[in-house]
């Protein structure tokens, strides 16, 4: 019971908040909706026994990538209504039909729904994903490559954001 | 809650990503909706590992692959808003349909 | 204590049989480690000199003397140890496991026939004696190369190339196969070349002559290099290995199977190979390049004189001994005694310094080989050893005189010089009298022993040709005795003639401290009688040298031994009498004139003091020879080959013309329907390229929910 209760709490906050961020007018308004969807996917990570990731989710994506959205946003200084209801509901009719389409067939999926409470309680994972990560049979090369990519990444964005001067500027 | 109701949580944040990414005038909402799709996906990955028949016990390969799927967010993240900010520095505007320079 | 080291090494050899230490005991497991030290501390210097040396203090020099003095050390321990064992059939190899290495040319799996050959240490009598030899006097050379060479605008390389030239001929004297030596013999050339020509690279005055001088030496030896490449290739080829042990075995078993006849091609191989040595110890034909290499700077010469390059030539004569048919030894007897009188004769004539001493080492060498030829391969390796120090010593002390005379080197313009340069003349005059052979220093034991040797070889065949070499080489002990004197009178005796030699200095310790050393072993090298006064001169014992090592044949019998030996010996101490007083006449006591002697013999004296003219000879035929070759060559090259090059180009042209018509019609036209096809393609596709990224992501999507359909429906 109140696992449905709180599997619903969090799919309202998650799907609201991600509403919101679609349809808001003022942009940094939407910004801080898709924090609310972001927190309520960490509450869904809970539940599902993954309390490494969730804890993750709250520290990248709530913290870091959301910053680095409300840094652009900053930065940029966008028009702060933008909105075309007409174009966004043209835009659900194509994708919804689009996805309708198919939800026949997705619906009744092979996969044998089992129940949570079936599976037993799990239990914590940071200790079993930093094993897999360091295990050399394991996870271990696509871990290195991860960091290899990070640095490629921090090198090339600070490479590409850095000041240009303008030829008048000279 | 079976893993129906998970999927179709991750159905739904994956169509209004879509949505997002294809309706809005607006770099940033773009990148938004490209984040709200890794975390549909990344929703799926965590259900179907938890789902597995026989349990998750030493199974963890969902979860790490959503790890995998934070980490490349956010080095696209970090890129991407460079781009963003470098070509809000060249058109001074940051509406993907002003931005059309690679037409010709 | 070397001499204390020595005398009890003879004992010991005496006692040998009695006491029996053996090999195995006095030599541990670690031998064959401290040996390859030798060669190798060098070998390091070397490529930390030639890395470092610069940014070390003092441009690095007391990294190569450094382990010089260290090579020489374990060298000297290790011959001392032999001594002590004293067993004239001693070989290393016997006593203790030595490593080996296998070297393989091609298939590791084919261990038989041509496919590979294995390489070690070769440690007898003989190379332990050169070895200690060699280390020592290279690290005396070198520590007078720290005062000699100071101020050289090069000196940091001086020194690195100077350690790789010891290198070189250290691993040469133990390398036990043709082939090792040859590379070693080979890394000398190299040395040499770059040593004389050190002062060619000089960065305030380049010296032209000694570019031409390395360049000369260099294509000479290059000439004898071959030829022994030559002969190493045919005994390869005959009996698949050039270990110099397994070759004597190979060559011994080969003539006793031809019913104890040498093959000629065997003769042939033998004298390919000893003409290797003819280039290397600068030999009469091949002996041009000795007199020029004194353009490099002094202890280059001392080097190449004393321990190395020259020394190899005889080394490798002695060990080719037993490859050598009777036809071939006369052929080498006859050269080295040859060279001996003919470069003696030369000497007479000259007024520079080191060019005399050049002479006189050629005249020296060429008893080692006549010795060896005759079969007194103990008496030539002896002479090489005590002649290694004093003509060292000479060099070193001429080099220590030029130093005092600021870089004079004209013998005219010195004398006087005994009293300003005290230890330079000591040292010299001691040396001069081993080289003139006067009893008691170490030049007189040798060259009396190789004397007696060509005399027992004269006796035991009977011909008269192989009485020449006796001959020839006590007129050359007379000859040599003269010259020598003549120097020391000119250089060091009368009044200054110059100024520069009114001005001379003594000079630093570093210099004269190895002329001192050197000196010492010109007196007790050959007989250490300091310790064994009553016999000094005669009878007693054997030199030590002797008793360790022996001749492989002995031609004669024991009377006719003593009664050669007691000819010999009269006979050199004679000429070594006339030549002293007549150089006392001609130049101490000033009784004869010089210069009317040689007016009288104009013509003569003309041709000898312009060395015979062999340089003018070769350069009309063998260089001008090359020369005229080479033109032809250039000329054929011109005609005959670019022609077919020419030709051959337009017939291709006359293709590439045909080609290009087809390429214009037939691959254009095809080339260019397909680009126009393509830009028409493009035109039409171009309507969907809009530039704006939504509409991409909508097609995109699109294009998904097509795949969607095509898998979840089976569309295809």
């Amino acid at each position: 019971m109140a696992e449905t209760v709180s599997f619903f709490f969090f799919a309202a906050i998650t799907i609201g908040c991600a509403l919101l961020a679609l349809l808001h007018r003022n942009v940094v308004n939407s910004a801080f909706s898709l924090l609310g969807t972001l927190l309520g996917l960490a509450g869904f990570y809970v539940m599902l026994g993954a309390d490494f990731l969730a804890m993750t989710q709250v520290l990248i994506y709530a913290g870091g990538i959301l910053v680095l959205i409300i840094f652009g946003l900053m930065l940029t200084q966008p028009d702060t209504n933008e909105r075309r209801m007409g174009r966004i509901l043209a835009a659900v009719a194509v994708v919804g039909t689009g996805a309708l389409a198919f939800w026949e067939k997705i619906g009744v999926a092979t996969w044998n729904a089992v129940e949570v409470a079936e599976l037993g309680e799990p239990g914590g994972t940071v200790r079993e994903i930093g094993l897999e990560f360091l295990r050399r049979d394991s996870w271990l090369l696509p871990f290195e490559f991860a960091s290899i990519v990070l640095l490629a990444g921090l090198v090339g964005s600070v490479y590409i954001a850095r000041r240009r001067f303008r030829e008048e500027e000279l | 809650m079976g893993l129906s109701a998970y999927l179709t949580v991750g159905a739904l944040l994956f169509l209004i990503g879509l949505v997002m990414v294809a309706a809005r005038r607006n770099l940033i909402y773009v990148l938004m909706g490209l984040e709200l799709i890794l975390n549909a996906a990344n929703l799926n990955l965590v259900a179907f590992n938890r789902f597995r028949p026989g349990g998750m016990e030493g199974h963890l390969d969902g979860q790490i692959g959503a790890i995998f799927v934070i980490i490349l967010a956010a080095a696209e993240a970090a890129i991407a808003l460079a781009i963003v900010l470098n070509v809000h520095s060249l058109f001074e505007t940051i509406r993907p349909d002003d931005i059309d320079a690679m037409k010709d | 204590m070397l001499a204390l080291a020595l005398q009890h090494g003879a004992e010991a050899a005496g006692h040998a049989a009695v006491a029996g230490a053996s090999a195995a005991e006095v030599f541990g497991p670690s031998t064959a480690a401290w040996l390859l030290a030798v060669p190798l501390l060098p070998l390091a210097a070397w490529v930390l000199q030639v890395c470092f040396g610069r940014f070390l203090p003092r441009q690095g020099d007391w990294l190569p003397t450094g382990a010089l003095a260290a090579a020489a050390v374990i060298a000297i321990w290790h011959f001392v140890k032999v001594l002590s064992v004293g067993d004239p059939d001693f070989a290393l190899a016997e006593a203790i496991d030595l490593p080996r290495w296998k070297f393989f040319f091609s298939d590791p799996g084919l261990t038989e026939g041509l496919a590979g050959f294995t390489a070690g240490i070769l440690y007898d009598n003989v190379s332990a004696a050169i070895l200690a030899m060699v280390a020592l006097v290279s690290f005396l050379i070198h520590l007078f190369s720290t005062g000699y060479m100071q101020g050289d605008s090069r000196y940091n390389l001086f020194f690195s190339n100077l350690a790789l030239f010891s290198f070189a001929m250290l691993a040469l004297v133990i390398s036990d196969n043709l082939l090792f030596f040859f590379v070693f013999w080979e890394i000398m050339g190299l040395c040499s070349y770059l040593l004389i020509g050190h002062l060619a690279a000089d960065k305030e005055k380049p010296k032209m002559s000694a570019a031409w001088a390395s360049m000369k030496a260099f294509m000479t030896t290059r000439i004898g290099d071959i030829c022994l490449f030559i002969g190493m290739m045919m005994m390869f080829q005959a009996f698949g290995t050039l270990s110099f042990s397994e070759l004597y075995q190979a060559v011994e078993s080969h003539v006793a199977g031809n019913g104890g006849e040498w093959s000629p091609w065997l003769t042939g191989a033998g004298v390919m190979m000893f003409l290797g040595a003819v280039g290397k110890s600068a030999q009469f034909p091949l002996h041009v390049w000795l007199p020029d290499a004194m353009e490099g700077p002094t202890p280059v010469s001392a080097m190449i004189h004393a321990a190395t390059m020259v020394s190899a030539g005889v080394y490798l004569t002695a060990r080719l001994y037993l490859m050598l048919s009777p036809t071939a030894q006369l052929i080498v007897a006859i050269v080295g005694g040859f060279t001996a009188i003919f470069a003696a004769t030369i000497g007479i004539t000259q007024y520079d310094i080191k060019k005399v001493l050049a002479w006189s080492t050629i005249s020296q060498l060429g008893y080692m080989i006549c010795a060896i030829g005759a079969g007194g391969v103990a008496a030539g390796l002896f002479h090489l050893l005590t002649h290694a120090f004093f003509k060292a010593c000479l060099f070193l002390g001429s080099g220590s005189v030029i130093h005092g005379c600021h870089h004079e080197q004209d013998m005219r313009q010195m004398g006087g010089l005994r009293k300003k340069m005290p230890l330079t003349y000591l040292s010299m005059l001691v040396s001069t009298l081993a080289i003139s052979g006067v009893p008691l220093f170490a030049g007189y034991y040798s060259k009396d022993t190789i004397i007696a040797k060509t005399l027992e070889r004269s006796m035991a065949e009977g011909s008269l040709v192989w009485s020449l070499p006796f001959y020839l080489l006590v007129a050359a002990a007379a000859i040599t005795a003269f010259y020598m004197f003549r120097l020391i009178f000119m250089t060091f005796h009368g009044k200054p003639r110059a100024h520069c030699s009114e001005h001379a200095h003594e000079s630093p310790w570093n210099m004269t401290l190895p002329l001192l050393v050197l000196g010492a072993f010109a007196v007790l090298g050959g007989k250490v009688w300091l310790l064994d006064p009553l016999h000094a001169v005669s009878g007693g014992q054997e030199p030590w040298f002797l008793r360790l090592v022996h001749d492989p044949h002995q031609f004669v019998d024991h009377a006719g031994a003593h009664h050669a030996h007691v000819t010999a010996m009269s006979a050199s101490l004679a000429a070594a009498a006339a030549g002293i007083l007549f150089a006392c006449l001609f130049y101490l006591w000033k009784r004869l004139d010089p210069a009317r002697v040689a007016a009288a013999f104009g013509g003569v004296y003309r041709l000898v003091y312009d060395k015979y003219r062999f340089d003018e000879l070769y350069l009309a035929t063998a260089v001008r020879g090359t020369m005229i070759l080479s033109a032809f060559a250039a000329w054929v090259d011109k005609t005959f080959v670019d022609g077919v090059v020419n030709n051959v180009g337009r017939v291709m042209r006359g293709l590439g013309d045909a080609s290009a018509a087809t390429d214009l019609h037939v691959v254009d036209g095809a080339v260019n329907f397909v680009g126009e096809a393509t830009v028409a393609a493009g035109q039409t596709v171009r309507r969907f390229q809009t530039g704006r990224i939504q509409q991409y992501a909508y097609f995109t999507f699109a294009g998904a929910v097509v795949l969607a359909a095509v898998v979840l429906f089976r569309v295809i």
